[in-house]
């Protein structure tokens, strides 16, 4: 495996030498310590959004950073998205690394035309003049019994756009390192969080990203074994992650079957390496995630699977997603979700073939 | 409910210089309203008038050379545009938007800046780049298809051309923020158009700069048309009351004024860099060609509409008032027309004698740090017969021929 660490059931297995092991923090603690130690890293980081500032986000990600950083560098923003993301280009023009929060996904799109049509391109249109390391942090994704727009999974859309970087994260340790390393790149990164893990606990070595040894062995578009296996491959991303390894430990109790976890963290650009390597092992392929399976993640995953590792399925690569329907109402999510259920099943149906 | 302050201006349509402030003309053809009395303080948020303004004042420096160079400027800007509309004609440009008219407006803004200033324009902006120094062959070679931006924004001060109207607003309305975090001694001035007033991003922009306070001159050139759609199509309002609702000041020039456009220009940017906040300037103009040499103006336009704007043509203004000055006189006019045919005939020539671009560079500068997808298929293509790559795009083929495939064995005798 070339892709670094090997992760189980979320934690970094190989997160090493912490100085001290410190008790279990949230993903939205995580998250919140790596924006601390990149704003400490460097002064032209800024953090702008709705309610960043001194409610400290609506997720609390931001909580303390305008008390520790000021208010020039964490701003709350008029409630006006395609101008967070528009004066967030004006400002990495003035060579600024803003980091902007949308608040939730279903928020994002009076957004869009500034991330496609100028955030994405304005590299490409000036001849690689213009560099603009913006991130853009989205909440995104189901399963916490939200109102409508509260619970989309609008990463194909991102995905589809040349120029854009996308990853989202799925576990503490990955949130602290990912967040430092999207502030870092020079490109563009849309930043998804799955918000129903925000609350979900892990050991996470806090040392700022110059220090985490985890930052040498795993760049920021690289997939990751989460959890071995021998028998059939999972691939999920974000919120899924977690869904797939739960479904991985009631496969091994109850059918004896060794699933192999592959956590995608990159999106855009795919990281498919583990993947193929995995598939080549396995044969099998069931890909997961929220968001609809109409021209989605797991149909580029399943279109280049099947390009490039043709010869070693034994079954056609199979996928559990939300529904090709609106995001239903929260009392309904539980239908809509893939959960362990669904997942095992799509495993039963690859080994029928 | 509808107050028209007056348009501010320095020329009259003949040309005659106005050195008293009060004597302020109606705006002509464009519909005009009732005065309102001038707003008491230019700083706080309201219309300016001329009382507001010592207009005469701001231009008082401008020596006898600088006027005839602001008409010479009008007068080659004119000249580049007629040529890139012919070399269109003739199939070497795709497209042109003409933006001839609106000389006045992006020559006398376009002057009032300084090297420590950022300009964003949209796409019609080229009497501004002009005078940020930028090479018209750089903007037709974006409409000849070679590229989509070809200058530097940082080394001119002048960002490239927007498209999506309105959209560069935020931009401004951001790098102005970063100017007054830097402490920078400038401020950024933003270009668009009666049609882009009525997008989201520009009213976003309004609220944003205001509350913030960004060192910011919204520059709107009202040309009356949106492609086909005349400027009461976007607002019920004049453009320029709109800013009062978002708090900050605001005033309305004779867009056809080089002298009034530069006044009054300075002196929005000086209130700017001053940290007094954003302006808006309505510049009142008119397109007097078409919307691009792809649209037909005749199926929208009263046949007498431009000829009452012929006569309140910028260039025949300035000329005017020069001619009475005795700035300018036949020898000077024939020079002049000697110099713009030789820089029409140089763009000509460069224009025809541009090379495609090489078709791999289509791959360049996708990204600071290319993905992998974008390397794969660069290799790909560039290693495609006749490096033109005219057969279709195949994924699997093509990681194959890249080498991204290797070693692919089954790994068991069954096939499906």
């Amino acid at each position: 495996m070339t892709s670094g660490a090997v992760i189980t059931n979320g934690q970094r297995a190989d997160a090493g030498a912490a100085p001290a092991a410190p008790a279990p923090i949230t993903m939205a603690k995580a998250l919140n310590l790596g924006l601390r130690a990149a704003m400490a890293a460097d002064p032209k980081v800024l953090v702008m959004g709705e309610d960043v500032g001194t409610l400290g986000g609506v997720f609390r990600v931001t909580d303390g950073l305008q008390q520790e950083f000021g208010e020039p560098r964490v701003i709350d923003t008029p409630l006006a998205e395609s101008a967070i993301v528009g004066t967030a280009i004006g400002l990495a023009m003035r060579g600024y690394r803003p980091v902007c929060e949308i608040q939730f996904d279903g928020f994002v799109y009076p957004a869009f035309d500034q991330i496609v049509s100028q955030l994405a391109k304005l590299h490409y249109r000036s001849a690689g003049r213009i560099r603009l390391p913006v991130t853009i942090r989205i909440p995104f994704g189901g399963g916490i019994g939200a109102v409508e727009h509260h619970s989309e999974s609008p990463e194909a859309y991102f995905c589809h756009t040349a120029g854009l970087k996308v990853v989202a994260c799925s576990n503490p340790a990955d949130a602290h390192l990912m967040i430092q390393q999207a502030i870092r790149s020079d490109d563009p990164v849309i930043f998804l969080e799955p918000k129903r893990r925000y609350w979900e606990k892990a050991v996470v070595d806090p040392r700022p990203l110059t220090e985490l040894p985890a930052a040498d062995t795993t760049e920021l578009h690289r997939s990751m074994v989460a959890r071995a296996g021998t028998d059939a491959t999972l691939v999920g991303y974000g919120p899924t992650v977690r869904t797939c390894l739960d479904a991985a430990e009631v496969s091994a109790a109850d059918d004896s079957r060794s699933l192999e976890v592959i956590d995608l963290r990159s999106l855009s650009p795919l990281d498919l390496t583990p993947v193929l390597d995995s598939v080549r092992r396995t044969g099998r392929l069931v890909v997961v995630h929220e968001a609809p399976s109409n021209v989605s993640l797991s149909a580029e995953v399943a279109a280049r699977v099947t390009e490039e590792a043709f010869y070693s399925l034994e079954a056609p690569v199979l996928r559990v997603t939300g529904y090709d329907t609106p995001y239903p109402p929260a009392r309904l999510e539980d239908h809509y979700l893939p959960d362990v259920d669904r997942i095992l099943d799509a495993v039963d149906r690859s080994f029928g073939f | 409910m509808l107050s028209v302050t007056e348009v501010m201006q320095l020329l009259t349509p003949a040309g005659q210089r106005i050195t008293v402030a009060s004597q302020a003309m109606s705006p002509g053809p464009s519909p005009a309203g009732e005065p309102c009395p001038p707003s008491a303080n230019a700083a706080a948020a309201g219309e300016l008038t001329v009382a507001d303004i010592d207009l005469p004042a701001q231009i008082a420096d401008l020596t006898d050379d600088d006027l005839v160079g602001l008409y010479r400027d009008m007068v080659l800007v004119r000249r580049l545009d007629e040529e890139a509309t012919s070399l269109q004609r003739q199939g070497e440009l795709g497209l042109w938007a003409s933006l001839r008219g609106q000389e006045a407006a992006q020559v006398g803004s376009g002057r009032a800046l300084g090297a420590q200033d950022m300009a964003f324009p949209s796409y019609r902006e080229h009497g501004v780049a002009w005078c940020r120094g930028i090479d018209p062959m750089a903007i037709l070679a974006i409409f000849r298809g070679n590229s989509l931006g070809g200058w530097d924004p940082a080394e001119h001060g002048f960002a490239l051309y927007s498209i999506v109207v309105g959209a560069q607003t935020l931009h401004a309305t951001g790098y102005a923020m970063g100017m007054a975090r830097d402490g920078s001694p400038g401020a950024a001035i933003v270009y668009f158009g009666d049609g882009a007033s009525s997008e989201g991003d520009v009213n976003e922009a309004f609220g944003w700069a205001s509350v913030f306070r960004t060192p910011l001159v919204f520059f709107c050139q009202n040309n009356q048309w949106a492609i086909s759609e005349p400027a009461s199509r976007q607002s019920r309002t004049e453009i320029f009351h709109r800013a009062s609702g978002f708090g900050f000041p605001s005033l309305r020039v004779d867009g056809n004024d080089v002298l009034a456009c530069l006044a009054v220009t300075r002196w929005a940017l000086a209130t700017a860099r001053a940290g007094g906040g954003p302006v808006l300037v309505e510049a009142v103009t008119y397109r007097m060609g078409a919307h691009t040499t792809a649209d037909d103006p005749t199926r929208y336009r009263a046949p007498g509409e431009l000829d009452a704007w012929r006569r309140r043509d910028p260039i025949d203004r300035m000329r005017a008032h020069l001619g009475a000055a005795g700035l300018l006189d036949e020898d000077r006019e024939r020079r002049l027309a000697i110099e713009a045919d030789a820089c029409a005939h140089d763009l000509r020539t460069r224009c025809r004698s541009m090379p495609d671009p090489e078709p791999a560079s289509l791959f360049d500068h996708v990204q600071v740090t290319d993905t992998g997808l974008v390397s794969v298929q660069r290799s790909a293509f560039t290693a495609a017969p006749g490096d033109g790559g005219d057969g279709p795009y195949v994924q699997g083929d093509l990681d194959r021929r890249s080498g991204l495939v290797t070693g692919e064995t089954r790994v068991s005798g069954q096939a499906w």
